[in-house]
């Protein structure tokens, strides 16, 4: 039977892990904390309302994906190569319907929520920000996401192990920065 | 390509298990959101307090899906069993604390170097007591909730990996944010 483990192990294992979502999250609360982002907080109503939902959506699409990914490739449904097979597409396309449904649906609820508390807010700046900052994820994260997993693969690497750091950094860290993106595109459009 | 897996992998059964579950997450997190937009003010005034929230938000759920990961698959080996003594549930835990001292000790004199680099005013001791008095009640929280619904999952006969996961590191990255406004509330 193998060794029981102590604390120390569980230490030593998880903590490169977590030192890497600590990293990352700085870096997206170093944007949050910046002058613009700032400012972008107090004249938009209901952006940080909406914030934390916005990165908890992040890990939910793009971690399942690459979860969905991983079992694709050791259940040999999906090959290691850049080919448009119908089960990779499919996936691609599932997560990228989920990620702007689920964030129209933030702004939405974000928005009912100032509306419930009395307090004032734009339907249309809302849903245009998580619009934006939706599309701009999706395309960065669908990538990179589906390029690491595959070129992992191939290299050898268990892609189970890739994929809740590659989604946790990229994803809180460019979350935030195209929130920003949003928040200063719709202050021009409106 | 067998039927199963052409069923299991069309666009339609993916976005219907997925959005209903994310929808629902999304309101959840409304109430973090919520107390977030409830201290606008001090936030936009204390850059360093921005900083972290993230960094809060993301160790919380880490910390869980570390910790339940690590029970469930204890429990299929046979050998977790919820008690004070079991040798998996003291391990997991001094680790948790451990980790948790660690993280939050860094973020603490981390978020204090970039708030101030901000314009923000807080002290150093003022960042620090915030971040790791809060990032140990999160530990406890990380701790109390993983066992519980590890436990709780395997009585009522859901695996683990699938029900549990998703749902506590929910709940913690929830509190995470609620605990760290009532310790900002307590030292501000």
């Amino acid at each position: 039977m193998a060794r029981q483990e102590t604390a120390k192990d569980i230490y030593r294992q998880a903590l490169p892990v977590i030192l890497v979502s600590l990293v990352a999250g700085l870096f997206a609360g170093t944007i949050l904390g910046s002058e613009t982002m700032r400012a972008g907080i107090a004249e938009v109503p209901g952006l940080l309302l909406l914030l934390p939902a916005f990165l908890a959506t992040r890990g939910g699409v793009y971690g399942a994906l690459g979860a969905r990914l991983a079992s694709g490739l050791h259940q040999g449904v999906i090959e290691p190569r850049f080919e448009l097979t119908t089960p990779l597409s499919n996936a691609v396309v599932a997560s990228f319907i989920n990620g702007m449904v689920v964030s129209t649906f933030i702004a939405v609820v974000a928005f009912l929520v100032l509306q419930i508390t009395g307090q004032a807010g734009s339907l249309v700046q809302l849903v245009g920000i998580m619009l934006i900052a939706g599309l701009l994820s999706a395309i960065l994260m669908l990538s990179v996401l589906v390029t690491v997993v595959l070129v992992g693969y191939r290299r050898g690497l268990d892609p189970d192990n890739l994929i809740g750091p590659v989604v946790t950094t990229l994803g809180d860290v460019f979350g935030v920065v195209f929130l920003l993106v949003g928040v200063e595109v719709m202050e021009v459009v409106l | 390509m067998s039927e199963q897996f052409t069923a299991e992998w069309s666009v339609s059964r993916m976005v219907w298990t997925m959005v209903p579950l994310l929808a629902a997450l999304s309101v959840l997190q409304m109430i973090s959101g919520n107390v977030l937009e409830g201290f606008e003010a001090t936030l936009v005034e204390n850059p360093a307090l921005l900083v972290l929230v993230p960094v809060q938000i993301g160790t919380a759920g880490n910390l869980a899906s570390i910790m339940c990961s690590r029970l469930s698959t204890q429990l299929y080996l046979g050998t977790f069993e919820l008690r004070p003594t079991n040798p998996v549930v003291r391990a997991n835990t001094a680790a948790v604390f451990a980790l948790a001292a660690t993280v939050f000790g860094v973020v603490g004199i981390a978020a204090w170097a970039i708030g101030t680099a901000l314009g923000g005013v807080l002290t150093l001791p003022e960042v620090l007591t915030i971040s790791l008095v809060s990032g140990m009640l999160l530990a406890a929280v990380v701790v109390v909730l993983s066992l519980v619904s590890v436990q709780l999952s395997y009585r009522l006969g859901y695996n683990p990996d699938d029900t549990t996961i998703p749902i506590v590191t929910n709940l913690c990255d929830i509190t995470g944010v609620l605990i760290l406004f009532g310790v900002v509330v307590a030292v501000v």
